[in-house]
C-alpha cells in the first residue's frame, strides 16, 4: 500500500470521486463508503464484518461454502493433499447443545479480529491487519512456518501441502504458504461484497449481512443494536470482526 | 589441579570413521528428507492443517532446549566457579553449538519456504516471539563463539568468566523464548502457560547435560584416555537434580490445571483418555525420563556403574522426546474450544481429536538434525583442541578421594 505515490494524480481522482458525490476530499470518506481509488490508502474509518443470523442458517446448506469456492479457487485444487491437508477458507460447524441436544448450524471462518493472535505471532508480519480491519497474509513474505495457525483460536487458517496451479488472479495462492478467508478483500475494494454473503443473499437465506461496523447506519450495525451479536470466544477479549446472533 | 592439556583425539581409527560414516549416512538421509518434503510439499509428510507441527518440530524443539543445557558444564564452571567443570567447559560450549544448529537447521528445513529464511533475517515482527528467537539464537551463536574464544585464547583466559556469565543469561532468555513459543499461545488449552518457560528452562538443564554425559563418556573412552570417576559422579548426580527439578513442574503444571474445572478435557486426553498420548506421559515422560533414570543413577548397585550411568542418560533423552512430543502434537491434537457445552462437527475436522501418523520424511529429517549435531562434535574434537587430554580424578582433583 503505497501512500505517497502522484499526489497530483491522486487529487484529481479524488477530485472526481466527489463530483461522483463518493467523498468530499481525497482520503476523507463519507459514511456510505463507495469504491475506493486503487492508489488511495485503505482508511480506518471503515471497520469491515460480517453478521451471521445462525437462527436462519440451515444445516446442511453450503451455498456461501460453494460461492467461496468458486471465487477464490479452493476446493477441487489439491489433488495430492489428504482430506485433513486440503485448505478451507470458511466451512458449516454444525452445534448440538450437550444439554439440552439444541441444534444449530453456522459458517466459521477467519473472523477478522481487531487484534489477531496470528499477526502478532507471525515472525515476518506476513499476517496483516489492513486498516479497514481485513485480515491478510502476504504471500510473498509467508515463510510457511505455520505459527499462525498454532494461534489462531478459530482454525481459520490453511497451510498449502503441494503444488498449485491455476489459481484465480485476485485470490493468489501457493505451495508452502499459509491461507485463509480474505473477507473478499478484491471485492470490497471494488465496492462489492464478500461472495459467501452474497450467495446467501442470493439464495433468499439472507442469514449474513455484510457492512461497516463503524457506521452507526450501517444495516449490520443497527441489526447489532437491535438483535445484538456474539463473538466466538468472546474470553479473549480479540474484538472480531465477524458477529452471530442467536448463538 | 595440574595445568589441562587440550588435545585433539587422534581420529584415526576404525572406530572413528565408523562413527563417521553412520552419522554422515543418517545426516544425508535427513537432507535428501528435506528435498523430498521441500520438492513435493507437505503432503508426504503426516502434518495436516490441524496438526501443524510436527516430527521435526519435536525433534527441532527438542535439540534447541537441550542446546541451551549442554552449556550447563561450562556455566557451572565460569559463572559458579567450580573448578572441576573447568577443563570441560569447552567441549560444553562446542557441544551446544552444535545442537543449536542441528536443531534449528530442522526447523528451517520444514518451513513451507525455506529459501525465503532471508526474508525471516531481515523482516521483523517484534511483537513475535518467533522474530524474537531469531536474534536470541544469532546471539547465543556470537556469544558462544567469543565464550569459546576467551577460553581457548590464553592472552583472553581473564575475560572468560565474564564471558560466561553473558552466555549464562543468554542461555536462559533463549530457553525462556521457546517455552513462550507454547506459553503464549492463548488459543489452545494445552499451552497458554505461564510456567511453560521456567518448565523449558529445568527440562533443558535435564536433557543438555544428558547428552553432554553421553558425549564427554563417549569421548573419553573412545579416545582411549581417562576419565575419572569423581568428574561422572558429580555430573550424574546433578542430572538426578534435574531429572527431579522437570518431574516437579511437570506435575505442578497438572496439577495447576486440574483444578480448573476448563482445563478438565484437555487433562483428561493427556492423563487418561488421549492413547499414545497418555501412554506417552506414564511411559516416556514419567517411567523412562523420570523414575527410571533417578532409581539408576541413585540406586548404589547401579550408581557406579557407567553403563548404567548411559543408560539412564538415554532415558532422559527418550523421555525428554516423549514429553516434547506430548506438548507439541497433544498439544494439537487436542480439539479447540470455540464453542464449550456444545458438540461440534464440521467437514473441517471440528470438535474432534486429531490424528497424526508421521511419515519416514519428517521423522528422518528430525533424526538426521540430531545427527548433524553429532557428527559437528566428533570433528570438532578432531580438528580443535577441546578435549583436555588427562581427566583422571588425580589429575583433577588429588583430594576428591581423601575428602570422601
Amino acid at each position: 500500500m503505497n501512500q505517497d505515490t502522484d499526489m497530483n494524480r491522486r487529487r484529481f481522482l479524488g477530485q472526481a470521486a466527489g463530483v461522483a458525490g463518493l467523498t468530499i476530499a481525497p482520503g476523507v470518506m463519507l459514511y456510505e463508503v463507495q469504491a475506493r481509488p486503487a492508489d488511495q490508502a485503505v482508511s480506518s474509518k471503515v471497520r469491515w464484518g460480517m453478521l451471521i443470523d445462525t437462527s436462519k442458517c440451515e444445516t446442511g446448506c453450503t451455498d456461501c461454502v460453494t460461492a467461496c469456492k468458486t471465487e477464490n479457487g479452493w476446493g477441487s485444487t489439491e489433488t495430492k493433499s489428504s482430506a485433513e491437508q486440503q485448505a478451507q477458507w470458511i466451512r458449516k460447524v454444525k452445534l448440538t447443545d450437550k444439554q439440552t441436544g439444541h441444534v444449530q448450524s453456522l459458517p466459521l471462518m477467519c473472523q477478522h479480529c481487531e487484534t489477531p493472535p496470528c499477526v502478532d505471532v507471525c515472525p515476518t508480519g506476513a499476517s496483516m491487519k489492513r486498516a479497514d480491519g481485513i485480515v491478510l497474509v502476504d504471500k510473498h513474505i509467508c515463510i510457511g512456518c505455520r505459527y499462525c495457525m498454532m494461534a489462531c483460536p478459530y482454525k481459520a487458517r490453511s497451510f498449502i501441502h503441494e503444488p498449485l496451479t491455476d489459481q484465480k488472479p485476485h485470490a493468489p495462492r501457493g505451495i508452502g504458504t499459509v491461507e485463509s478467508c480474505t473477507l473478499c478483500v478484491h471485492r470490497v475494494d471494488k465496492d462489492g461484497t464478500p461472495a459467501c454473503v452474497e450467495a446467501c443473499n442470493a439464495e433468499g437465506h439472507k442469514a449474513m449481512y455484510f457492512g461497516d461496523l463503524n457506521n452507526p447506519q450501517s444495516e449490520i450495525s443497527q441489526r447489532l443494536k437491535q438483535h445484538g451479536g456474539k463473538q466466538i470466544r468472546a474470553d479473549l477479549g480479540l474484538n472480531t470482526g465477524v458477529r452471530y446472533q442467536g448463538l | 589441579m595440574k595445568a589441562i592439556r587440550y588435545l585433539e583425539i587422534e581420529g584415526r581409527s576404525f572406530g572413528y570413521f565408523a562413527l563417521l560414516g553412520i552419522l554422515g549416512l543418517i545426516v544425508a538421509a535427513g537432507g535428501l528428507a528435506a528435498l523430498y518434503m521441500e520438492h513435493n510439499g507437505h503432503h508426504v509428510t503426516g502434518m495436516t492443517n490441524q496438526i501443524v507441527w510436527g516430527m521435526p518440530h519435536v525433534f527441532a524443539v527438542f535439540l534447541i532446549v537441550a542446546a541451551s543445557g549442554a552449556l550447563n558444564v561450562a556455566s557451572i564452571s565460569s559463572v559458579f566457579s567450580k573448578k572441576a567443570y573447568k577443563p570441560l567447559a569447552p567441549l560444553s560450549a562446542f557441544l551446544s553449538l552444535c545442537l543449536l544448529l542441528g536443531g534449528l537447521t530442522v526447523l528451517v528445513l520444514d518451513l513451507g519456504q525455506p529459501d525465503r529464511l532471508v526474508v525471516a533475517m531481515t523482516i521483523y515482527n517484534f511483537k513475535s516471539i518467533f522474530a524474537w528467537n531469531m536474534i536470541l539464537y544469532n546471539g547465543f551463536f556470537a556469544i558462544v563463539a567469543v565464550y569459546i574464544w576467551f577460553m581457548m585464547e590464553k592472552r583472553m583466559n581473564k575475560y572468560s568468566r565474564y564471558a560466561g556469565f553473558a552466555a549464562f543469561f543468554w542461555r536462559l532468555i533463549l530457553t525462556t523464548g521457546t517455552g513462550s513459543i507454547f506459553g503464549f499461545l492463548v488459543a489452545r488449552q494445552a499451552y497458554d502457560a505461564a510456567i511453560m518457560a521456567p518448565m523449558f528452562i529445568i527440562m533443558s538443564f535435564a536433557y543438555g547435560l544428558a547428552i553432554f554425559i553421553l558425549v564427554m563418556m563417549a569421548a573419553y573412552s573412545w579416545s582411549e584416555r581417562e576419565l575419572g570417576d569423581a568428574t561422572v559422579r558429580r555430573m550424574k548426580n546433578l542430572l538426578g537434580v534435574f531429572i527431579a527439578a522437570v518431574l516437579y513442574f511437570v506435575v505442578a503444571f497438572h496439577l495447576t490445571n486440574l483444578y480448573a474445572t476448563e482445563h478438565h478435557g484437555v487433562e483428561a486426553f493427556i492423563l487418561s483418555d488421549g492413547g499414545v498420548y497418555t501412554q506417552l506421559f506414564w511411559f516416556g515422560t514419567m517411567l523412562v525420563g523420570g523414575f527410571l533414570p533417578l532409581f539408576l543413577l541413585y540406586f548404589p548397585a547401579t550408581a557406579k556403574s557407567r553403563s548404567m550411568i548411559s543408560a539412564a542418560c538415554v532415558m532422559v533423552i527418550l523421555g525428554g522426546l516423549a514429553t516434547i512430543y506430548i506438548i507439541i502434537i497433544g498439544g494439537q491434537a487436542y480439539p479447540l474450544e470455540m464453542f464449550p457445552g456444545k458438540i461440534v462437527e464440521s467437514s473441517f475436522f471440528d470438535g474432534g481429536i486429531n490424528a497424526y501418523t508421521p511419515t519416514l520424511a519428517e521423522t528422518m529429517l528430525g533424526i538426521g538434525g540430531f545427527a548433524l549435531s553429532l557428527i559437528m562434535v566428533a570433528l570438532v574434537v578432531k580438528i580443535l583442541r577441546v578435549l583436555p587430554d588427562n581427566m583422571s580424578d588425580a589429575n583433577i582433583d588429588p583430594h576428591h578421594k581423601a575428602a570422601e
